[in-house]
């Protein structure tokens, strides 16, 4: 029996619906995205950035929450896709005038809309939109909540591929605010399905969720054990605004512990790469001599940011047009 | 049907956990008491019920329902939610006070009389413990008292401190009010929609962990024994909860509990989905919480199973979880679903009846419950083998259930309460 996250996010011939959350999909779905990706990767740099594959169609951006990068980079994808791209900062507009998440969408359906890019503070909330949009408009989750942000995890995964070549065999160190992260969650997720050997994550205990080993993943608590030997690390921003209760003492002691500097780094391998979803918090969690050092694969990340999130919206259009209307609506 | 004077019931399977009794036999109502219960009845001008083949039982009290007052913004009515209880065969339901809140005799005189008029079962007002329910001034419990309240209680509303606190219990000890407490520390589950467990972990759901329950229970029990108070504990979610209650009713302490429904049947896993009808609070919890509620209904060392009825209407549920209101309609299935985990084999027959019957009664400290000759009549007709289809015959206002939809066995034919039929199917 499927997963609800897959019945929701696949049409019944298993092409991508939805894109929700990395969790329960096929490998070789996520193999899928991160091959249409590398198609993608060279359109940035011709004379003409853009293929014509959403031509006529209107991906609306519902930032329900602010964030400027990730909305610039799906407004550029879908751009390069040769849609017409609406921003709507809906934290500001609707929704603050007592209208309701129903309504808003209700309203932005009859603009007839193909595709909703949604960023959430609620965890879930694509996949309400998602079983509450008619049958022929896509949605992707662009972060909800503590949830997942999986267009951020498949492009670690494609800058993973890319430097290591794939993932048989690979440990993955993720590094840092674990609870807040909906990114480590989408991560860990892609990395088991993909055939990673190890995932590990490392933080105090006041940054892991409870049960954390029950996402997949081993928990470490110290850098030196948790780094050893492994073939990439992933340092996570320090979520400062969602910290709410003594969860730190300060900024010096967690950078002092869990901090990636040069000498931390000699504990994962030699040709280990290191990444960061950004913004990165200089001296926070990650010293300006790693940010910017040989093994910093950070910039290349955004790069191929754009390549993924026109691969994920190509595909799930393509699934909404393959699908009968209705035929995988709704869980 | 037409008000007769007397009503005869004849040869039902006659179940009252609170005496024992399990047989064949006719009951006869007059002027609205239960008369007598025995083999062969003759009423002659009676109306006459044929029970044969059905389960005649004590009218169900619900220790825990929350309901709405004109204005209150909430859905469902005191009209709508007794008829619904009526229709799922209960009698009683102890309403919690935040449905007015229930401060003032105004508000309770209100609640009565809509009860009244309504005519389906009979509410029983529980009192803010604090004025406003804000936990900080002492409400006026012994007017409240006197005004019809059974009990007092914050519904789960925080109360300022450990101080105000056993100063309301000093207070209702001093009139022998028993307490309604619904434990929950306040910063502990700050923030929570879910149990702090692996789903919630998945999902990125804040989480409630089951110690928020146990620290406060724990610190309540404490306070109970120092005052002497007479306590009933509502909604318990967690192992460790019922290891504290455990000690305290060996030890004699005056306490009660009950748990609701749904944490007995389902667990944190019903979140899957962002299923927002799961989201209660309490939070749905770990399986081997479920498991170990449900041996402790069975050893008593929880009395009462309750619905924790709130109706909620489908815009308050149509949202992500965590902007969902919280809580499930319940006095609809209440019934069905109490008698599935008998067939489940989960509860003996005459454990889990009494569960909805004379526990409540005795946790509440009411006269209901229990099949008494001599007393206003209160009980229902139950056809145990009927499926009953919850998609054509849902009551409630509130359409929020996981249940609503399903076909349940079990069909209440007859509910009298009071002495009046309060529900009757063709």
């Amino acid at each position: 029996m499927l997963a609800p996250s897959s019945r929701v996010q696949l049409t019944d011939d298993g092409k991508l619906r939805h894109f929700l959350t990395t969790e329960h999909l096929p490998r070789s779905l996520l193999e899928d995205i991160l091959d249409t990706a590398a198609s993608f990767v060279d359109v940035g740099g011709r004379s003409i950035k853009k293929v014509p594959l959403l031509r006529g169609k209107t991906v609306v951006n519902l930032f329900f929450e602010s964030s400027t990068r990730t909305r610039s980079t799906f407004e550029l994808a879908a751009q390069r896709l040769s849609a017409d791209v609406l921003n709507l900062d809906i934290a500001k507009s609707a929704t603050s005038k007592g209208e309701t998440l129903l309504d808003t969408l209700r309203n932005l359906e009859a603009m007839a809309a193909d595709m909703f890019v949604v960023r959430h503070q609620d965890s879930g909330a694509p996949f309400f939109i998602a079983n509450e949009v008619t049958p022929d408009v896509a949605v992707i989750n662009a972060g909800d909540g503590r949830h997942a942000h999986p267009t951020q995890a498949m492009l670690d995964m494609y800058t993973i591929r890319h430097y290591k070549g794939g993932f048989e065999g690979l440990k993955v160190a993720i590094v840092g605010d674990i609870l807040h992260s909906r990114v480590a969650r989408s991560q860990v997720h892609a990395l088991n399905t993909l055939g990673a050997e190890e995932v590990r994550l490392i933080a105090p205990k006041t940054l892991l969720p409870v049960d954390a080993e029950a996402l997949g993943a081993t928990v470490f608590t110290d850098m030196a054990h948790g780094l050893k030997d492994v073939d990439v690390v992933i340092m996570l921003r320090l979520q400062k605004e969602r910290m709410d209760s003594a969860l730190l003492p300060s900024e010096g002691e967690f950078f002092r512990l869990y901090g990636l500097n040069n000498e931390k780094l000699q504990y994962a391998k030699e040709d280990a790469i290191v990444m960061h979803p950004g913004p990165i918090n200089r001296g926070v969690e990650i010293a300006s001599e790693v940010a910017d050092g040989p093994r910093s694969v950070i910039l290349n990340q955004v790069t191929f940011g754009i390549a993924v999130r026109m691969a994920v919206m190509s595909m799930a259009i393509s699934g909404q047009d393959s699908a009968p209307a209705g035929g995988a609506h709704g869980s | 049907m037409a008000a007769k004077a007397h009503i005869l019931i004849r040869k039902g399977r006659v179940i009252d956990p609170a005496s024992g009794r399990d047989d064949v036999a006719d009951l006869l109502i007059e002027n609205g008491r239960l008369t007598r219960i025995g083999a062969s009845l003759d009423a002659p001008g009676a109306d006459i019920i044929e029970a044969e083949g059905h389960w005649v039982l004590p009218g169900l009290v619900d220790a825990c329902v929350h309901l709405s007052l004109p204005g209150s913004g909430r859905s469902g009515d005191i009209a709508s939610e007794t008829r619904a209880a009526a229709a799922g065969g209960i009698t009683h339901m102890a309403a919690q006070p935040d449905c007015g809140p229930v401060d003032s005799t105004a508000v309770v005189r209100l609640i009565r009389e809509q009860a009244g008029q309504a005519g389906f079962a009979r509410i029983l007002p529980i009192a803010a413990m604090t004025q406003g329910l804000k936990g900080e001034q002492l409400a006026e419990m012994a007017t409240l008292a006197r005004a019809g309240c059974i009990a007092v209680g914050n519904a789960g509303g925080k109360v300022a401190d450990a101080l105000v606190l056993k100063r309301c219990l000093e207070y209702a000890a001093t009139f022998d009010m028993p307490v309604m407490f619904r434990p929950q520390d306040a910063a502990l589950s700050a923030g929570g929609c879910a149990h702090e467990g692996p789903v919630a972990t998945r999902l990125g759901l804040p989480g409630i962990p089951a110690l928020a329950e146990s620290v406060d229970l724990s610190r309540d029990l404490l306070l109970v024994e120092a005052t002497g108070v007479r306590a009933h504990f509502q909604q318990i979610s967690s192992r460790e909860s019922l290891r504290l209650l455990r000690v305290a009713k060996q030890r004699g302490l005056p306490v009660t509990a009950d748990v609701s429904i749904q944490h007995l049947l389902l667990d944190e896993s019903a979140l899957e989905g962002f299923n927002s009808h799961c989201h209660v609070i309490p939070p749905l919890r770990s399986a081997e919480d479920r498991e170990a509620l449900l041996e402790a209904v069975a050893d008593g060392t929880i009395d009462a199973i309750c619905s924790q009825h709130t109706p909620i209407g489908s815009s308050s549920k149509a949202a992500p979880f965590p902007a969902t209101r919280p809580g499930m309609a319940g006095v609809d299935t209440l019934l069905s679903l109490v008698l599935g985990l008998v067939g489940e084999g989960k509860l003996d027959l005459a454990r889990a009846l009494d569960a909805v019957t004379a526990a409540p009664a005795r946790c509440l400290d009411i006269q209901a419950g229990q099949l008494e000759t001599g007393r206003p009549a209160s009980l229902c007709v139950l056809d145990a083998n009927a499926e009953k289809d919850y998609a054509e015959h849902w009551l409630s206002a509130g359409s929020n259930s996981p249940w609503r939809g399903s076909v349940l066995k079990g069909s209440v034919k007859l509910t009298v309460c009071q002495g009046k039929v309060s529900w009757l199917t063709d």
